[in-house]
């Protein structure tokens, strides 16, 4: 998805030899110890901020933490692949791409030297909802930074060119073939929602988009797109870190500023999706193990019902006595891995869970195993303790989460989170309320309502018959 | 939640009216940077229990978390002659049955309290690390101190694990992302060096382990003579020190543990090309390199600046041609791959297909270009983009307790990291061009490339790089 810079191939020498690392076992339950821990009463969460807008429409959110000296600049355009058209897809993320490439001010190629040579990093990242984008600099760099972003937002097309689009379009089919063709496994994710989602719902296709919409984006389309939705009103622009108040506040009136008022977006209006039978699907990979998913469609972002699914993922998947991990990997070893989550977004969620098969076994048998657990949590909520694990873990990673300042899991792109999808830049209390509120039969609910046996996706990656 | 978005926006609008006549900016060129911030590192406390284990304690009071890791002195390094892979092994069942707590009870045990406790071991070290609300802490130690100390190694556990890591060797098979590396590693060391073997070992030698393995590899090597702990976080030393003694004090041992060093591997004399045929890929995988330098190589801060410049940034040589020039990859870059002894040196990406030659022949290009006089210009853009962007490495516990990790493992002085900018700074384009002749030969290098053999072969070997063969995926996987 996102312009992973050296990341991914770095990981890759890094990753020495497969295995290096213990794979510390997504691991499962235990029935009988004491105590029920109490739970854990740390200070309470608060990220503070100061929120303004300019008279162009951009949000603007300033924190302030000056425990290390760097400033995290974060922009959220609310724009992703749900606002593209059939046969313009993955184009969200192709023009995230093109927004490192230089702009009016900043000649091409200057957008990464400049800040490499202040000691900065930067990315990008695109979702089916959002686009955002990431610089962090010593708190020197500042103002830097903030010449960078808004000369972009405003400047960009003045030097656009096809030929950039063409460099960028090459990039991005092989960030494709990297991820998706040469992964194994790497296409079951786009079968799954292709599936899981009416082929007019924009959830239907993929982030990364189709190899021929990717060949047919023109000069023309990023014109179009960068006038419809890159417009300071639909962004919002968080400044966090080793900052003055009022000294950020002026640098970010000085530079953005200037951006040009561009019309307000609409709202995607997608159609209904709903899934009213099972439909299955097998496809084949070049992989040695066959693999199961298995996918709902579940609540929205923060709608009810979607903190209960996120704590069933944990109580199925989360840890070596969690259901499924302690019957398919650790009693029975048929499987070599299982894990099962509720991906939450804008217009709509899913849940998925997906198995592969030991050498010898099946993902029929996986299934079955599925099937029988999740009838369990049908018949009788989960355990006390089951739900304290999960809550108690899910309550210690908000605190791990407010250790970063920048990228794409600190706390400046957390505050443009909650802005974008709660209204509220720290929401961080509230949001981890909902999963402290959640009882044990909030868990059965929610397998009950949201995971039916009888509507919902079923798909089988299997092996490749040898020729 | 649609009324908090109403009362926002109203606040905005409110405030739209503050904001006061903008001072238009001059955006002729770039804005000046200001004075460079200075990092202060906090300082390490050094403490000993009653046994002599030392104790490293960082305070870092942000978040009310703390980490804590014992570092072992033992890795794959000391992995015994036809025992490949059981320091990895031994690391990973620690936590599959210890003290009085079977393995599922120590699971809940541990999940229970929000904690995360890892097991790990590379080449040079092994780790059992905790990470836990400082709120929580008293709870986590013992079950910590169980699974360090008091592993209980059960047979059925070994055996799970076993059969864990043998399917996963089997699953590397099908991605050329996994099988690039350990190729790689086979081609340039070969198999009877250590370094020619993936740390966890191989199909034969996992299928050998016994629980006894484990147990002798344990007690001979995981002993307060032989390791450190190290603690960050929210804490104080006079409140957690009794904690650690309580737990971690009464640990006897045997005295200081010898370690037989890992030899030099001899290094490469002649160019090769190994292909390794993943039919069907879309992508082929590709390593360029021999062996490299050990971690305390007096090079050292000389080939950040050189690896910065040829493939260690985004703006690095190798990533500029590859990626944005040609396209061909998502993304290219190298490493000197640093351990005890000399490891390797690489470069890679994972590049299309139809372009395996191509992108050949353009990080050929580079590896020789870096050999020429390097520019002023590119030696200062690389030399602040480490220095200047090293406060982000000490943001959380894990990036501080990784720092002094490397302090103990590599045995870094104490001002290490408060003299690493100056060290940086004094690399000269003199000393890159002296690293550039010894340390990158593009002439010796193996090339090996993971892909669709069919597809790719012939344009591979019309390039005359050197003696080419092929190398099954058994083969680097070491069976």
């Amino acid at each position: 998805m996102r312009r992973v810079k050296l990341a991914l191939p770095l990981s890759l020498l890094l990753a020495i030899p497969l295995l290096a690392q213990s794979p510390q076992a997504q691991s499962p339950p235990a029935q009988s110890p004491p105590a029920q821990s109490p739970p854990v009463q740390p200070p309470p969460l608060q990220v503070p901020y100061r929120q303004f807008r300019l008279a162009n429409g951009l949000t603007v959110i300033l924190h302030q933490d000056r425990s290390v000296p760097i400033v995290a600049v974060n922009v959220w355009y609310h724009v992703g692949s749900a606002n593209e058209r059939p046969g313009r897809t993955g184009f969200a993320h192709l023009f995230e791409h093109l927004m490192f490439e230089g702009s009016k001010n900043v000649k091409e190629g200057e957008f990464d030297t400049l800040l490499e040579a202040a000691g900065g990093n930067n990315n990008g990242s695109t979702t089916n909802d959002r686009t955002n984008y990431v610089i962090d600099v010593p708190s020197n760099a500042i103002e830097l930074a903030l010449f960078l972003e808004s000369d972009r937002m405003a400047y960009l097309l003045d030097t656009m060119t096809p030929e950039r689009v063409d460099g960028q379009r090459d990039v991005v089919k092989n960030e494709r073939r990297q991820s998706y063709e040469n992964a194994p496994y790497g296409m079951a994710s786009i079968e799954l929602d292709r599936m899981l989602w009416p082929a007019n719902h924009p959830y239907s296709w993929p982030v990364i988009g189709e190899m021929a919409d990717l060949t047919a984006a023109s000069h023309q389309d990023v014109v179009d797109f960068f006038r419809k939705y890159y417009a300071p009103s639909n962004a919002s622009l968080v400044v966090a870190g080793d900052i003055d108040f009022d000294n950020a506040r002026a640098l970010v009136e000085k530079y953005f500023g200037e951006v040009a008022v561009r019309p307000i977006v609409e709202p995607v209006a997608p159609p209904a999706a709903v899934l009213t039978d099972v439909k299955r699907k097998t496809i084949t990979d070049r992989v040695t193990l066959q693999r199961v998913y298995l996918s709902w469609l579940t609540p929205r972002f923060y709608a009810p019902g979607d903190a209960a699914l996120d704590v069933t993922g944990s109580v199925l998947s989360g840890g070596k006595n969690s259901r499924l991990y302690k019957r398919l990997v650790y009693d029975m070893q048929i499987a070599q891995d299982v894990s099962a989550f509720q991906a939450s977004a804008q217009l709509g969620s899913a849940f998925q869970i997906v198995a592969t098969a030991r050498p010898g076994h099946t993902a029929a048998e996986l299934q079955r195993v599925i099937d029988e657990e999740l009838d369990r949590l049908r018949t009788d909520p989960p355990t006390a303790r089951e739900v304290a694990r999960a809550v108690n873990q899910i309550r210690a990673s908000f605190y791990r989460r407010m250790e970063r300042l920048g990228g794409f899991s600190g706390k400046a792109d957390q505050l443009n989170a909650y802005f974008s999808v709660a209204g509220d830049p720290d929401y961080f209390a509230e949001d981890l309320a909902r999963y402290t509120a959640l009882t044990a039969s909030d868990i059965q609910a929610a397998v009950v309502n949201w995971l039916p046996k009888d509507r919902r996706v079923e798909l089988v990656v299997e092996p490749e018959t040898k020729k | 939640m649609i009324m908090r978005l109403v009362t926002v926006s109203l606040v905005c609008a409110a405030m739209v009216a503050a904001v006061t006549a903008q001072v238009r900016p001059d955006r002729s060129k770039p804005p000046a940077l200001g004075a460079t911030p200075k990092l202060t590192l906090p300082a390490i406390q050094k403490r000993a229990l009653s046994n002599g284990l030392p104790v490293w304690i960082v305070e870092a009071h942000e978040v009310p978390l703390v980490q804590v890791n014992l570092v072992v002195m033992a890795g794959a390094n000391d992995d015994p002659v036809g025992k490949f892979g059981v320091a990895s092994l031994t690391a990973a069942m620690l936590d599959e049955g210890a003290g009085r707590r079977d393995a599922l009870n120590l699971a809940d045990a541990v999940d229970v309290l929000g904690a995360d406790l890892s097991t790990t071991s590379s080449f040079d070290a092994s780790a059992v690390r905790l990470n836990v609300p400082v709120a929580q802490l008293a709870e986590a130690l013992p079950i910590m101190a169980d699974v360090a100390l008091r592993p209980t190694f059960p047979q059925n556990e070994l055996d799970r694990l076993r059969q864990e890591r043998l399917t996963a060797l089997i699953q590397a098979r099908d991605d050329p992302a996994s099988l690039v590396a350990p190729a790689f590693a086979r081609t340039v060391f070969g198999g009877t060096h250590r370094y020619g073997t993936s740390a966890a070992g191989t199909t034969n030698t996992l299928k050998g382990f016994t629980v006894a393995d484990l147990r002798a590899f344990h007690a001979a090597r995981y002993q307060p003579g032989n390791a450190t702990l190290i603690v960050v976080g929210d804490v104080r030393p006079a409140a957690v020190l009794p904690q650690l003694e309580k737990h971690f004090g009464t640990w006897t041992g045997k005295g200081p543990v010898a370690r037989t060093p890992v030899p030099v591997a001899p290094q490469l004399t002649d160019r090769q090309v190994v292909i390794v045929d993943v039919p069907g890929a879309a992508q082929s995988q590709v390593r360029i390199g021999w062996v490299g330098v050990a971690r305390s190589s007096p090079d050292y801060f000389t080939l950040q600046v050189l690896n910065t410049i040829l493939g260690g940034s985004f703006t690095s040589r190798l990533n500029q041609n590859l990626r944005e020039d040609h396209g061909y990859t998502y993304g290219a870059s190298s490493r000197f791959d640093m351990r005890l002894a000399p490891a390797s040196f690489a470069a890679g990406a994972g590049v299309q297909t139809d372009k395996t030659s191509e992108s050949l022949t353009e990080f050929f290009k580079e590896l020789e270009a870096i050999g020429k006089p390097i520019d002023a210009d590119e030696l200062t853009k690389a030399r602040n983009y480490i220095t200047l962007g090293l406060p982000s490495e000490f943001e959380t516990l894990s990036d501080l307790s990784g720092h002094l990790e490397e302090m103990v493992v590599y045995k870094l002085p104490d001002d290490y990291f408060n003299r690493y900018s100056a060290n940086i700074q004094a690399v000269t384009s003199a000393a890159l061009a002296k690293a550039a002749a010894s340390y990158i030969q593009p002439g010796k290098f193996a090339v090996v490339v993971v892909g669709d053999r069919k597809v790719i072969e012939t344009g591979v070997r019309a390039l005359k790089l050197g003696t080419a063969r092929t190398m099954t995926p058994a083969e680097a996987l070491g069976e």
